[in-house]
């Protein structure tokens, strides 16, 4: 059955190479865990992959039920994590994967830089995983704010506070990421949901996009 | 390739209408959304209106701890907020009105806080210290003098307004 309808699409848009294209190519026996046991460090771009796509998931579901406004954030976070079922473990796999993450997306960077695999010709997929680093981080940072509780809040006052030591642009910087020049609040919580929700996100798959065309493009670096 | 005349071919003067049409349209599209996320940037510096918190002949030498609530307009929030100051009289008797909050990280700062330092402000959170006047004992955490209310003394009532900070020491 599922053949059938696969032969149907395909004999009308020949979608055989497309996933060829994407999914069918040789594992080089040096980056082949299998075969050497050191290899698996070069699993680690694929684990921040991984994990970035649970946290897509998870976050994509906690929005049925957080609300980005001062009265409510925390009572709907409260509520998602003790009255509804699985909420609490939704949440957990959100909250522990923004940690995991940046240790995946730390290792694999370590690998690159000691197997000097950022060389030409490669340096620009170099600069594009360093881009995506601080996208990472950026999430991190919006993300921290929105359950607001104690913690959040005053994460985010130091957080500001280092944002206005930029040189000449740091006070339009803090203001223009706290929405108001003195307060903390309503309009700092919905523009931390606003850029955590759909600008970092946006700007991470375009990234992505790049960094993963140019590994296609470039191929992975030779064994050392 | 110096001919008098500069021709422009068709396909160069599509390609230049288009650009042109295409860029207004974006440029049209996208300053609008600009500005709105720009805007509380741009908005006036609130100077704070200025509070009636205390009678001037209560203060003392001694710094004292005064608390005094604002109406606080958080966008579609209203709310009132305490705002806490230690104010005394310096020696050449004029007032200071000190902001409690630590410049490390933000805790709240009180008057001979701890008891093995007099005549100092002391922050529990990090052991951060301040002279009588706000500024803060070098090699210690806060990384600058407390912020000082912006003030003024009518009919023997002291008025206080915003905390100004003072960067650096």
């Amino acid at each position: 059955m599922m053949q059938k309808i696969y032969d149907w699409v395909d004999e009308r848009m020949d979608i055989t190479p497309l996933w060829r294209d994407i999914a069918d190519h040789e594992v080089p026996e040096h980056v082949n865990p299998a075969h050497h046991f050191s290899a698996f460090v070069y699993c680690f771009g694929g684990l921040t992959f991984f994990v970035t796509v649970i946290q897509i998931l998870s976050g994509m579901f906690l929005t049925m039920y957080y609300v980005p406004d001062i009265e409510n954030a925390w009572k709907s976070v409260y509520y998602l994590q003790s009255e509804v079922a699985s909420g609490q473990i939704v949440r957990g796999m959100h909250h522990w994967g923004a940690s995991v993450v940046i240790v995946m997306l730390f290792l694999h960077t370590l690998r690159v830089f000691f197997q000097g695999a950022y060389k030409k010709p490669r340096e620009l997929n170099w600069i594009v995983g360093v881009l995506l680093f601080f996208v990472m981080l950026g999430l991190g940072f919006t993300g921290y704010l929105l359950p607001w509780d104690n913690k959040a809040y005053f994460a985010t006052q130091v957080g500001l506070q280092i944002a206005e030591t930029t040189p000449f642009i740091g006070d339009s910087v803090k203001i223009l990421l706290s929405g108001d020049a003195d307060i903390v609040g309503a309009q700092t919580l919905t523009r931390f949901f606003a850029i955590h929700v759909f600008f970092l996100p946006a700007a991470l798959f375009g990234l992505m996009a790049v960094h993963f065309i140019m590994i296609r493009k470039q191929g992975i670096s030779g064994p050392l | 390739m110096s001919e008098k005349k500069q021709q422009v071919s068709r396909r160069q003067f599509l390609n230049y209408t288009l650009t042109g049409v295409g860029g207004f349209m974006a440029a049209g599209m996208l300053t609008p959304m600009i500005r709105m996320a720009v805007d509380p940037v741009l908005q006036p510096k609130k100077s704070g209106d200025l509070v009636a918190v205390v009678e001037v002949d209560k203060l003392t030498t001694e710094p004292q701890r005064f608390d005094w609530e604002i109406d606080q307009v958080d966008a579609w929030y209203e709310s009132k907020v305490t705002k806490t100051a230690w104010v005394f009289i310096q020696e050449d008797d004029s007032i200071l009105a000190l902001s409690p909050i630590c410049t490390h990280l933000g805790c709240t700062v009180s008057w001979e806080g701890n008891e093995e330092y007099p005549n100092q402000y002391y922050c529990p959170c990090h052991g951060g210290r301040y002279y009588k006047n706000g500024v803060n004992v070098p090699g210690l955490p806060p990384p600058a003098p407390l912020a000082v209310y912006d003030q003024d003394v009518k009919d023997g009532t002291l008025y206080l307004g915003k905390a100004i900070s003072r960067k650096g020491a």
